[in-house]
């Protein structure tokens, strides 16, 4: 009679050791690049109304993560074939187009969407590519990615907030994806450096099993705030009370370092703005000038808000003036379209769900002047 | 409990049943038993209440065991060592501050003085229990309604509220501030149903002699004191006396058991809570479909979550040479709620089958009254699923799941009565299918019940049924 094998455990922890030492290099030699593409997202559950974003994913049920492939392949954007009856918009922006405490239906987004806009003979569908964080280098990462589902037209709003050179490469998701970032630098020739150590250096470690699990959860977090997205519709924290914005500012002139009199056009990103208008090639672009409070109260003499002294903003929009001009963008400034604290939730930027519909009706007129592809 | 902790308490035990042989086998389980104790408390905001709460833990081990210990077993010489142990443990523990030492994962203690005081009302409480052979009884009984009340206190939310608010006035603390989230107790639950199945058995002659070290390890066994099992003292003791050996076969099996229960917890239990039924997403879901897939993830992830905290339990106990009993056996793919109940949470409904429903039947049956076997029956579910709701906590929600139970139990008892003599011929295919109907009834009757269960009240919990039946 056959005897049982005799198991050993040693062998067992060695031959276990070993396996997983074997799949931790195959992953380093083979890094899973791709893999956030495989998505239950626009499958299992409905594509989402705007990118993964979330600081506090047990009640937003969302979550930030940094794998552009994930993300985008859980936006409703990445749900199939563009209709031929589709002419598609896609917004570009920092969280104010995101759409901080406003619900999907409630952002600009929504609002355009609820417009029912027909272009070129086909009907409109905005699509919501903002992202919480001010740096232009991250509006055109994203927008560089965007370019493969085929707009018709781009809306990039954006603020002064996203153009000093020392927020460009700072933001979490750039500094995450520090290859496509090193890319987009050396293809549009951007005037920053390469190895600038803000941007994550990729290691063998980190290119491991071990060393990609935070990414790895992020990814199967995702999938399963899918089931909460479709459930309850519920994509960030609304709490019920939150700072209201800064009416009363300080004493302070200077700019993310700089100081009055004037800021010259080399302290400002627009190379980055630039690139963005050519990484979106024929499809026709909107700059906009995002609408912001303007303060009445103390030292609004000196300063507009929370983010930005006179000097430097009147400045920038002086510049951004001459720029767009000179590069014939097509440019709409709406700095003062909202100018009262009525009009703004919890930060200088960020618009209540009836100014976001204040802003989108502005913005229909100038959409309905873009050209025909 | 963190995967960290986790795996620290791994290495403890596999160097326990590596080195704790013989003589020292016994002392050394009651040491790091004891200081896991503390370890293991979570912090809590009312001062020194982290370090008070296992401290008392180990004073009623101490006079769980003088309440319960026969005269013989109660010699100095036999039991100081495990009396200078547990004291040795609090004091130098109490002490670690003037000692200049920042214990990580201990409360900040109180003045050593008080530590004192409390170790000599604890001798001297035990001294007295020893000492009144006589009255033992009579203490037996105050032990139990003691335990009880203190159960009382820490389960119904407003009770544990006041006490909390009593506790920061006696530490000058505001009382404006107290919740029943203030008094975490750890293991205290498991504790207690330990402590009196020891008061019972001695109470009815059938407990076995221990000595105090004996006693103080079965009490607060490391592994099983946040989660179980609720073992036996006298199977207990034998595995502590006679240990399975920590051989291939032992290393292997306590492996397995533990890589199970950290997958089902940490990996299945974790992800399945992202998205399990609670309070605040109940309220927020706009289908029934999506309702339903949110109540099967709670009820998938209260399986593992608690099979997995026992796999790990018995995988460190198997370490150490003790082999706990087994609180889960497929409770989800039974094909009916007794056998359920017979398979979840096993050691539990064993427990309380002892304790309460078979003391509770034999009392109704031996009345002079002829109560009809069915009533009889209806009063034992409903007292033993309602006691079981309530040791959750005291609150409405847990005795509509207990009664939840009860009904479902009573109709399962009187189905089964009647059908017993016409389905007893089912064989075959027609009996498997029989079985595979009974199982998903089963699992759906269980799994609508954890409505009550995950949801704080029952306005709430009747929304997410109406919500479940297409109507809310």
């Amino acid at each position: 009679m056959d005897r049982p094998p005799v198991i050993r455990p040693l062998a067992v922890l060695w031959k276990g050791l070993l396996l997983f030492l074997i799949l931790n290099l195959l992953t380093a030699a083979f890094p899973l690049d791709g893999l956030g593409r495989v998505s239950l997202y626009n499958r299992v559950f409905p594509g989402r109304e705007r990118l993964p974003f979330g600081e506090n994913p047990a009640q937003s049920y969302n979550l930030s993560l940094f794998d552009l492939d994930a993300m985008f392949a859980s936006h409703v954007i990445a749900g199939g074939e563009k209709p031929a009856e589709e002419y598609r918009i896609i917004l570009i922006g920092d969280s104010s187009v995101w759409g901080t405490l406003l619900r999907p239906e409630e952002t600009l987004a929504g609002r355009l969407n609820a417009a029912h806009l027909t272009l070129c003979g086909r009907e409109a569908r905005v699509y919501n590519l903002g992202y919480p964080s001010l740096s232009l280098t991250k509006d055109l990462l994203l927008l560089d990615y965007a370019m493969r589902y085929d707009p018709d037209l781009v809306l990039w709003l954006t603020t002064l907030e996203a153009f000093p050179l020392d927020v460009q490469l700072t933001a979490p998701i750039v500094a995450h994806n520090a290859p496509r970032a090193q890319a987009l630098i050396a293809r549009y020739r951007l005037p920053f450096d390469p190895a600038d150590p803000a941007l994550a250096r990729s290691t063998f470690w980190n290119r491991t099993l071990v060393g990609q699990r935070r990414a790895l959860a992020d990814l199967l977090r995702l999938q399963m705030y899918g089931v909460l997205w479709a459930a309850t519709g519920i994509d960030q924290a609304y709490p019920p009370d939150y700072p209201a914005l800064q009416v009363d500012l300080e004493a302070d002139l200077s700019f993310h370092g700089l100081q009055p009199p004037a800021l010259r056009e080399t302290d400002l990103a627009f190379e980055v703005l630039d690139a963005g208008f050519r990484a979106a090639g024929e499809t026709p672009v909107l700059l906009v000038n995002e609408p912001m409070f303007l303060s009445r109260g103390e030292n609004s003499d000196l300063r507009y808000n929370f983010f930005y002294p006179r000097w430097a903003y009147d400045d920038y929009r002086r510049l951004l003036g001459e720029r767009a001009e000179r590069s014939g963008w097509n440019y709409l400034d709406l700095w003062n379209l909202l100018p009262d604290s009525v009009h703004y939730t919890n930060s200088a930027i960020h618009l209540t769900p009836q100014a976001e519909a204040v802003l989108a009706e502005r913005l229909v007129e100038a959409i309905l002047q873009s050209p025909c592809p | 409990m963190t995967l960290t902790s986790i795996l620290i308490l791994a290495g403890l035990a596999a160097g326990l049943g590596i080195l704790a042989r013989g003589r020292w086998r016994l002392p050394l389980l009651l040491s790091v038993s004891a200081l896991t104790v503390y370890a293991l408390q979570p912090a809590l905001p009312i001062r020194f209440l982290d370090f008070w709460l296992p401290t008392v833990t180990l004073g009623l081990v101490v006079l769980g065991w003088a309440l319960t210990a026969p005269p013989e077993q109660r010699a100095w010489r036999a039991n100081w060592p495990a009396a200078a142990i547990l004291a040795g443990v609090v004091l130098l523990l109490g002490s670690s501050r003037l000692l200049g030492l920042d214990l990580p994962a201990v409360g900040r203690p109180p003045r050593p003085d008080s530590l004192l005081l409390f170790a000599a009302a604890v001798a001297g409480l035990a001294f007295f229990f020893s000492r009144s052979v006589r009255r033992s009884r009579l203490w037996l009984a105050l032990g139990v309604i003691f335990l009880l009340t203190l159960f009382v206190f820490l389960k119904y939310p407003p009770l544990t509220a006041a006490l909390s608010a009593w506790l920061r006035l006696w530490n000058g603390q505001s009382p404006a501030l107290a919740s029943a989230l203030d008094i975490r107790w750890l293991g205290f639950s498991y504790l207690a149903f330990r402590l009196l199945h020891t008061f019972r058995d001695r109470q009815s002659g059938r407990l076995p002699p221990v000595s105090l070290a004996e006693y103080a390890v079965y009490a607060v066994f490391f592994p099983a004191l946040t989660a179980g099992p609720i073992d036996r003292l006298e199977r207990f003791v034998a595995d502590l006396h006679r240990p399975r050996p920590l051989d291939s076969q032992g290393w292997l099996e306590a492996g397995k058991r533990l890589t199970l229960g950290l997958f089902k917890k940490f990996v299945l239990a974790d992800t399945l809570a992202l998205i399990a039924l609670g309070p605040v997403n109940a309220l927020q879901v706009h289908s029934p479909g999506w309702t339903w897939v949110l109540l099967y993830a709670y009820s998938l992830q209260l399986y593992f979550d608690f099979a997995g905290y026992t796999d790990m339990a018995i995988g460190l106990g198997r370490l150490m040479g003790i082999q706990l009993p087994e609180n889960f056996n497929a409770p989800y793919l039974k094909p009916n709620l007794t056998q359920f109940w017979n398979n979840w949470h096993m050691t539990l409904t064993q427990w309380i089958r002892a304790y309460v429903f078979n003391p509770l039947t034999r009392a109704l049956r031996a009345s002079n009254r002829s109560i009809p076997a069915a009533i009889i029956i209806l009063a034992g579910q409903l007292s033993t699923m309602l006691l079981i709701g309530l040791w959750h906590g005291i609150t409405w929600n847990f005795a509509l799941w207990g009664l939840w139970h009860a009904l479902g139990l009573f109709v399962h008892n009187r189905w089964s009565e009647w059908t017993r003599p016409r389905l007893a011929a089912l064989s075959g295919v027609r009996r498997r299918l029989l079985d595979l109907g009974g199982v998903v009834l089963t699992f759906h009757y269980v799994t609508l019940g954890w409505v009550w269960f995950a949801l704080p009240d029952p306005l709430t919990s009747w929304q997410v049924f109406l919500k479940l039946m297409g109507a809310g």
